[in-house]
């Protein structure tokens, strides 16, 4: 592998994609610029703020510390993606119902983390919603209400409501 | 889900029915950016765009010798190398100097530097590229021959005659000095039964906005005009800078502000950068992007605090203080900033020591320093944590002294709440606080005498948890007062034009600007309130120096109090004119009928007469039916300032309750209260965000953020792995309450609530450390951050 550029195929939010891509390129500037995918946010390109995160395979991953070209042959989801099949649609409304961000640049890094936790069903504590989402930095809220946001709609789906 | 209660506040003024004003109305921009659909400037790209990147000085002082481009300019991809001396021929340099600091002094600052750089991270050089990444691989072939010089990075030796001076053209290192006494300070300190006295230090830190500074030039030779966006939170002065330093007139240029990424007065300054990447457009007439990587971020975004402080207080055995008195020391970078000048910190602990107590005795002097380290300016509550936590833990430490309880010497000693108007020894003015309102408040929301009991039976059990209080005084809705006596081109007032569109909605353009805070939710609000539509009716435009009324933008909590006011003043204005219309078709008396929820009725019954999408289709399409003569005016303009006071002083109190490992000196932080009176509450649910925001940002400050640089002026943790900040999993509950006192200066009464949280958390954080110390003997802790090493320092243990 001395090739400076590679050619990849992957699947984005659904849809086939095939790119010659740098081999140092993150995966979440391969999003941004060659995609158009500017959802997904650059906040401190060295894997501690968070605001990058999109899923891969269906984890949650750092776009700034994983290469497209590791990319090849995978799935990876972003805010937009899952935003249009509507699966955090309830996510998103309790985050606007409860002002739950306020400049919003880490906060479709936050949903898809917070995706994570609520996947697992069951309510988590608050400790434990503080915990989970303890890798994603947003410095307008001070955190209260992205945990209350969380905390009500674990609650709701644990109840069956919509 | 905790929401708050959404229930008109019942304030009268603006009693109109279906009011929005009080109400937690969600903010209109959440669904996109909820979506990843936001527009943040780091996201736009042009047809033609280049990408600058910088070469930066690795070292805090030196001269530039020579700088060997060549190399740089046979990279792939590269359009041009500019250094600072040929970045001048297009940009003249600035200087952060204001006539009200009196005597304030610094040196003209040039985007790009020019024989010398005087901080570790001032651009040298840029490089413009296809592609940033190109850019980057191109600033590594730039070739610098610096001379290292000696820099200064000691604030309390800047002004020893021994220290180099870092500009010899102003004689000395002193950016500027003030000194303030009032009253009979040292027959006070000799009434007191007791003296405290210590010595405060307060970290650098910096803002950590989490989109970083980004700004996208496009100068088009073919129009003569340049087109700049900019994650700003004031395009009007940026309009006006980049004209001036260019060489262009105002209208050439328009300034475009879509959604911030966070600013926190991080992004109201002129950065070198910023100007030079405008430059460059204009040099090479075609758009240039910047955006700052998180390293750039560290080294160029403002710092802020910096300061030590020698003070003391006096105070009798029955609780009463005597006098306080501060000697304050902060040292900035190596440049005042420009426009606001970094003098107004220092200038801001003057005036804010002291504020929320009787007290008439006070004795200030601030000192303001050059050092060759990164510039520091106003960030997120200037100037209060330092003037909060100096004044609080004095407060704190005279009452443990004479064994009073913290709370009971405030009530002996905040200005009565019916004390008002008064001024404090420093000579700023109160409309009217509620110090003591808002302390039963917090006391009551604590449930103080449970905690304390709580308290005393754990520290039986080897745990101890800590207390504190601190009350803070808080500057907002800034008149000229602020900046535009000094001469500086930052607009005091604010506009906002209203305009019936032809369906029957509102378009709103507003001066000031959206970075988070919701002030597109309140302006919003004040014009449905007061024209008369349901919320969703109205569409607010901000963030467009083409479009929007010229103003100041959001800094100094003012978009609420001042372009909230204006906002109403518009809504009701168009009203006036829109029921004009409908008495014209109606043949009624426009006096009788009022617009409710999008529907011309008659103001006494109610009775609905006519649809708002009929008024607009008559007077846009069937002119030709109005009364001859007549002419509807389906657009209006309302400014506001406050003229009454020059800043709206509001007040509040904030508790800390936490654990201290006396082991390992970890803090963990319980829960944390504060109670707020920003006068008339448009929005609680955005207040409350805005507070609980505000109150985690100087929990960072009390216990995690911290610019360290060594003495050869090196930043050693300039990342977000080692500079910390607040995260989730360490930050606690916030509950806040409110007390309610409106300024006469507005009709709708709103003062600002955006430094609150930041002003006070500090000073509290610290008194519940020390309170949790206590017991053990331990020395008092009066440096921040507040790290695990000073508390074990402080019990002895290290």
């Amino acid at each position: 592998m001395t090739e400076r550029f590679h050619d990849i195929a992957l699947t984005v939010n659904g849809e086939p994609v095939r790119e010659r891509v740098d081999a140092r390129k993150s995966l979440v500037d391969f999003l941004r610029d060659d995609l158009g995918l500017t959802g997904s946010h650059v906040g401190c390109e060295h894997g501690v703020c968070g605001a990058c995160t999109v899923r891969l395979d269906g984890v949650i991953i750092r776009g700034c510390l994983t290469l497209a070209v590791q990319c090849d042959g995978a799935r990876v989801d972003t805010i937009e993606g899952v935003s249009d099949t509507g699966e955090i649609a309830d996510l998103q409304a309790a985050f606007q119902t409860r002002n739950a961000l306020q400049c919003g640049f880490c906060t479709p890094g936050m949903l898809l983390t917070a995706q994570m936790l609520l996947a697992r069903g069951g309510v988590p504590s608050r400790e434990e919603i503080r915990e989970h989402l303890s890798g994603n930095y947003c410095r307008c809220t001070g955190y209260h209400a992205i945990v209350d946001a969380v905390e009500a709609v674990a609650r709701a789906r644990a109840e069956g409501r919509p | 889900m905790k929401i708050v209660d959404d229930l008109p506040s019942g304030l009268s003024a603006l009693d109109r029915p279906n009011s929005y004003i009080g109400r937690a109305v969600p903010r209109p921009n959440l669904g996109r950016l909820t979506q990843g659909r936001g527009q943040y400037v780091s996201d736009v790209t042009l047809p033609r765009m280049a990408h600058v990147a910088f070469v930066r000085s690795p070292y805090a002082h030196a001269r530039i010798k020579a700088i060997e481009t060549d190399a740089a300019r046979q990279q792939e991809g590269v359009i041009a190398v500019v250094t600072g001396p040929e970045l001048a021929k297009v940009i003249t340099p600035w200087v952060g100097v204001l006539t009200h600091l009196k005597g304030i002094k610094s040196a003209p600052q040039h985007a790009i530097a020019v024989e010398r750089a005087c901080w570790q991270g001032e651009a040298v050089c840029a490089v413009v590229a296809k592609t940033r990444a190109e850019a980057e691989d191109a600033c590594e072939r730039v070739v610098v021959d610096y001379e290292e010089l000696t820099p200064v990075t000691d604030p309390e030796t800047a002004l020893d005659p021994a220290t180099p001076v870092i500009h010899a053209s102003l004689g000395d290192n002193l950016t500027f000095e003030r000194k303030h006494e009032a009253g009979a300070v040292d027959q006070a300190f000799a009434e007191a039964d007791e003296v405290v006295q210590a010595t405060f230090g307060f970290g650098r830190h910096t803002g950590v906005t989490n989109e970083p500074r980004a700004i996208v030039a496009d100068w088009n030779a073919g129009e003569q005009r340049l087109t700049v966006y900019q994650g700003t939170q004031a395009p009007h002065m940026m309009q006006n800078l980049f004209a001036k330093h260019l060489g262009l007139e105002e209208h050439q240029v328009r300034v475009l502000t879509k959604d911030v990424g966070g600013s926190f007065g991080i992004k109201v300054h002129t950065y070198a950068d910023e100007m030079a990447a405008v430059a460059l457009s204009k040099l090479l007439k075609r758009p240039v992007k910047f955006v700052a990587d998180r390293l750039e971020s560290f080294v160029t975004d403002i710092h802020a605090r910096d300061h030590r402080v020698h003070a003391k207080i006096g105070v009798k055995r029955d609780g009463t203080i005597t006098a306080f008195e501060i000697d304050d020391l902060t040292g900035i970078g190596p440049y005042s900033v420009y426009p606001r000048t970094s003098g107004i910190e220092a200038n801001q602990v003057v005036n804010l020591v002291g504020g929320p107590y009787r007290c008439p005795n006070y004795r200030a002097r601030a000192r303001v320093v050059f050092q060759n380290k990164n510039v520091m300016c106003q960030y997120r509550a200037v100037g209060h944590p330092i003037a909060t936590s100096v004044t609080e833990n004095l407060v704190e430490m005279a009452a443990a002294r004479i064994g009073m309880d913290p709370v009971e010497i405030r009530r002996r000693n905040l200005i009565s709440d019916d004390g008002y108007p008064c001024a404090a020894p420093s000579g700023i003015r109160f409309e009217k606080l509620s110090h003591h309102a808002a302390l039963d408040k917090i006391v009551k929301m604590m449930g103080y005498e449970t905690l304390r009991a709580e308290q005393a039976a754990l520290r039986q059990q080897g745990i101890f948890r800590g207390l504190g209080f601190a009350s803070f005084i808080e500057v907002t809705n800034p008149s000229a007062a602020f900046y535009g006596v000094g001469g500086a081109r930052i607009s005091a007032q604010d506009g906002a034009t209203v305009r019936l569109d032809a369906t029957g909605a509102i378009f709103c353009a507003s001066g000031v600007t959206e970075q988070g805070q919701g002030a597109e939710a309140v302006i919003a609000q004040c014009v449905a309130s007061a024209f008369g539509v349901p919320l969703d009716k109205v569409r607010v435009i901000t963030g467009d120096t083409d479009n929007v009324p010229y103003g100041g933008g959001t800094w100094a909590s003012r978009a609420a109090g001042i372009g909230g006011e204006a906002a109403w003043q518009a809504g009701k204005a168009l009203r006036q004119n829109v029921l004009a219309v409908a008495a014209s078709i109606l043949q009624a008396d426009a006096a009788a009928l009022d617009i409710r929820n999008g529907i011309v009725v008659d103001a006494d019954s109610g009775r609905e007469r006519l649809g708002l999408d009929e008024v607009a289709r008559i007077a846009y399409f069937r002119p030709d039916t109005l009364p001859p003569g007549f002419q509807a005016e389906l657009m209006a303009t309302r400014h506001y300032v406050p003229r009454a006071w020059p800043f709206a002083f509001t007040n509040g109190v904030q508790a800390s309750y936490l654990e201290v490992d006396t082991d390992t000196g970890f803090v963990t932080l319980l829960k944390h209260w504060c109670v707020e009176d920003c006068g008339t509450v448009i929005n609680p649910q955005l207040v409350d965000e805005q507070v609980r925001g505000g109150v985690v940002q100087g929990i960072g400050a009390a216990l995690l953020e911290h610019c360290v640089y060594d003495e050869r002026g090196q930043l050693l943790n300039g990342n977000m792995a080692d500079y910390l900040v607040p995260m989730a999993g360490e930050m606690p509950d916030i509950e806040v309450g409110h007390v309610v006192s409106p300024t006469a200066d507005s009709e709708l009464g709103a003062k600002g609530a955006g430094e609150a949280g930041t002003a006070g958390a500090p000073g509290c954080v610290v008194n519940a450390v020390n309170d949790a110390l206590r017991p053990l003997g331990a020395k008092t802790i009066l440096e921040i951050p507040v790290t695990p090493d000073r508390i074990l320092a402080a019990l002895g243990k290290i």
